[in-house]
């Protein structure tokens, strides 16, 4: 090994050939990964490939930062940011079913304050985002974000401080709530953290505004790194890259290049790119030509509020946002509805599906499972449905009845 | 014309094709045929323009076409091409293909740059007789079409890095707020709303929709709203009657277009064109999935003519021949509500001849 290489490894900052234990490994994996030479690439791929299986097979199957925790019993710790309005109605609906599901999680709850944290130029606490790095999981009720100015909003502090670069929204049909569209199975992975959104615009004269898109190699190589990953973890076939680079040659073109170089390393996933107008087309007239959708920003933004849109709205959508080192913080997309707040009848749905996207994360497949099933046979069954689905139940009506399809 | 069955005939007594009362008073000479510039184009133009001009012919509309050949990956529009369409003043196009990263700029782009066409304008309309899950889809999009996230200024910062510049300017915007809401006068629309993402990009949208909203307030009869664009495209899934006329910059208004598109019942059925204030190019409304190089369509030539067909006669509109046009869009309305002539993007194994066959027979 050359000397340079064996220096990148320093800076790396892990012992990986000396020490390759199996949660270095796994953030190793996900962190940006410089020009390092072939031998160690192919050595990475080996040990990687032999340590990943079928991800049904929680026990044996160590792939993922929670390989330790799956080893031992000990209850795995959470963040639990149960919000503002009708988050903490919801939030206690999930700690229920969690509990009669006998999912090993202990929760730490946190609130966000009402003073702006110096350290975190917000309103949430140094110490509730030193909990969500420490427990490497957790889960947002919806914040919502207090006027003013003199302080980030909430949702971009989550997004700096933990650098969530990618996020998951699983969209499928729920069955027993009609919408015009049946055959919806789809997973949307939007880039967060750079493209079109990065905040950077100047008035070049007045009446002339200029505004950066900005799109990274080192970014782009981590969202697809992510969306094969995903795939290959949830048995996906097929990944399918949105751009608009006809028009976009340069910024767009960087993105796929850099999807191309990742689909080359799984030769087993379908790869395809689609022009944005082409997919927002057959996704309204067809939307079971797609599987996974991988996209930098802003058409990440709007495609998947069209699938949300699809399925039946914000209010039934999980969503999942990955971040550096493993860090996946589940979050609910909707308001915080302030006018039903307290009275027993917001729909805890979303929250219930993030949490389930949550497990999955952390490879507790059947937990999941069983949580997921009893949520859609509960809403196909049609007898307890909250008043957004058409229904009349409380909340706690609907959290009994999906306890008991447990 | 040829000779009609009995149930045709009675369909053509039938109140709703009576007679069209004189109500356009032409000046004389109105009728001599106006040229308009033919721009075939290369994948699936070629088959659709060749129905439009088969069409004008069964019709007789005084219309002639001046043909030229444009490929999709030419450096620059050639300027004959051009030199004509100042001429003529509207122009007819099929699609042009615009290869994919590969370092040749867009010439669909740079034909509207270059004629300064800053409105495109696509019209979302249910039709009865196509498969379609949203009922009562009647939107208009208008979109700027010069400036915005297709500039073209793009450049590598450092390797690895690339960055893209999306230009508002104020001038851009009120022109195109001014359009939309003078179509929406003239075309007696009730409401207009403007799409964006103010929220995140304060300066660049916020300028945008400064300009919507004084536009709005000479306009008090037209109601204005505005909305976020991802918001906008979860409720064209749901709920897309309540929308009318839209205006919305360069990108937002493709996908909104698209989908809209998408919703009415494909791409394939939807009229557009880009006008600016000297020139208009009409083209198929959005040109998603629709044209390029499918391989399989163009061997077997079954592309669809209908968005094609229905563009032109909002040219022969344009040019101040209503009623070939009513004549054209009744004729394709019905073939359309027949439902036996079907190309393959709505489930259908026609033939283009078939489909302009099927509307000439159509035509009163």
């Amino acid at each position: 090994m050359s000397l340079q290489s064996f220096l990148s490894v320093f800076r790396r900052g892990t012992l990986f050939p000396f020490s390759p234990s199996f949660v270095e490994l796994e953030r190793v994996k996900f962190q940006h990964i410089p020009q390092t030479s072939p031998a160690i690439m192919a050595f990475k791929q080996i040990l990687s490939r032999a340590l990943r299986s079928r991800p049904d097979q929680i026990l044996s199957s160590p792939s993922a930062f929670s390989a330790a925790r799956a080893f031992s019993s000990a209850p795995i710790t959470a963040t639990l940011f149960p919000g503002d309005g009708i988050g903490p109605e919801i939030a206690e609906s999930v700690k229920q079913i969690f509990r009669e599901a006998e999912v090993p999680i202990e929760w730490e709850e946190h609130y966000v304050g009402t003073e702006i944290d110096p350290r975190t130029q917000s309103f949430l606490t140094w110490e509730s985002l030193e909990s969500v790095r420490r427990n490497r999981v957790g889960l947002k009720g919806p914040m919502a974000t207090p006027i003013g100015k003199g302080h980030r909003s909430l949702n971009l502090t989550l997004r700096k401080e933990l650098n969530l670069y990618a996020n998951v929204r699983p969209c499928y049909s729920l069955p027993g709530y009609k919408t015009r569209y049946d055959d919806v199975n789809l997973v949307t992975i939007r880039e967060n953290t750079e493209g079109e959104y990065s905040g950077l615009e100047h008035q070049v004269v007045r009446g002339v505004v200029e505004s950066l898109k900005i799109i990274t190699r080192q970014a782009s190589l981590r969202v697809a790194e992510y969306a094969f990953h995903y795939a290959k973890a949830h048995g996906r076939e097929r990944v399918s890259a949105i751009h608009k680079a006809n028009i976009m040659q340069k910024t767009d073109g960087l993105f796929l290049k850099c999807c191309r170089e990742v689909a080359e390393k799984y030769p087993e996933i379908t790869y395809e790119e689609v022009v944005i107008d082409n997919c927002c087309m057959m996704l309204v007239k067809n939307p079971a030509l797609f599987d996974v959708l991988v996209m930098p920003n802003l058409y990440g933004d709007i495609i998947s509020d069209l699938c949300a849109g699809l399925i039946g709205g914000l209010g039934l959508t999980p969503s999942c946002n990955i971040g550096e080192g493993g860090i996946a913080l589940a979050e609910a997309v909707h308001g915080s509805a302030p006018d039903i707040a307290g009275k027993n009848l917001a729909n805890p749905t979303a929250l219930l599906l993030s949490g389930v996207s949550m497990l999955r994360h952390l490879e507790l497949h059947d937990k999941a499972d069983r949580i997921q099933k009893a949520v859609l046979e509960t809403i196909a069954e049609g007898k307890y449905r909250t008043a957004d689905l058409g229904g009349s139940s409380t909340t706690s009506d609907f959290t009994r009845a999906i306890c008991d399809h447990l | 014309m040829a000779r009609r069955s009995l149930p045709d005939l009675l369909k053509r007594l039938s109140p709703a094709t009576a007679a069209r009362s004189i109500t356009y008073m032409p000046r004389p000479g109105d009728g001599t045929p106006r040229a308009v510039t033919l721009i075939p184009g290369d994948g699936m133009g070629p088959l659709v323009t060749g129905a439009v001009e088969q069409v004008m012919e069964a019709m007789h509309a005084p219309v002639y076409f001046e043909r030229y050949e444009v490929r999709g990956d030419m450096k620059a529009f050639p300027s004959e091409v051009i030199e004509s369409i100042r001429r003529n003043k509207v122009c007819l196009k099929g699609g042009l293909i615009t290869p994919v990263g590969g370092g040749v700029s867009s010439l669909n782009v740079q034909l509207r740059k270059e004629l300064d066409l800053y409105a495109s304008l696509v019209n979302c309309r249910n039709m009865p007789g196509l498969p379609i899950r949203h009922e009562k889809v009647d939107i208009v999009v208008v979109r700027e079409n010069t400036e915005g996230e297709y500039a073209g200024l793009e450049h590598e910062v450092v390797p690895g890095v690339v960055q893209s510049l999306k230009v508002i300017t104020k001038h851009c915007s009120e022109r195109i707020a001014e359009y939309a809401f003078e179509y929406a006068y003239l075309n007696n629309r009730k409401k207009v709303t403007a799409v964006h993402k103010a929220n995140i990009m304060k300066l660049a949208d916020g300028l945008f929709l400064e300009s919507c909203r004084e536009v709005a307030e000479r306009y008090p009869a037209i109601a204005y709203n505005e909305i976020i664009v991802d918001n906008c495209c979860m409720q064209l899934v749901s709920r897309p009657e309540q929308f009318d006329v839209m205006v919305t910059p360069n990108l937002y208004g493709n996908l909104v277009a698209n989908t809209a598109a998408g919703i009415a019942g494909g791409t394939g059925f939807m009229p557009g064109g880009n006008v600016g204030a000297d020139h208009a190019v009409f083209e198929q409304g959005t040109s998603a999935g629709n044209v390029g190089k499918n391989e399989n369509i163009i061997t077997e030539k079954k592309a669809n003519p209908m968005a094609l067909l229905l563009s032109s006669a909002m040219m022969l509109r344009h040019l101040q021949f209503p009623s070939f046009a009513d004549r054209l869009e009744t004729a394709v309305g019905r073939v359309i509500a027949d439902g036996k002539c079907r190309t393959k993007d709505i489930g259908g194994d026609s033939t283009t001849q078939e489909v302009v066959d099927a509307v000439i027979a159509n035509i009163d």
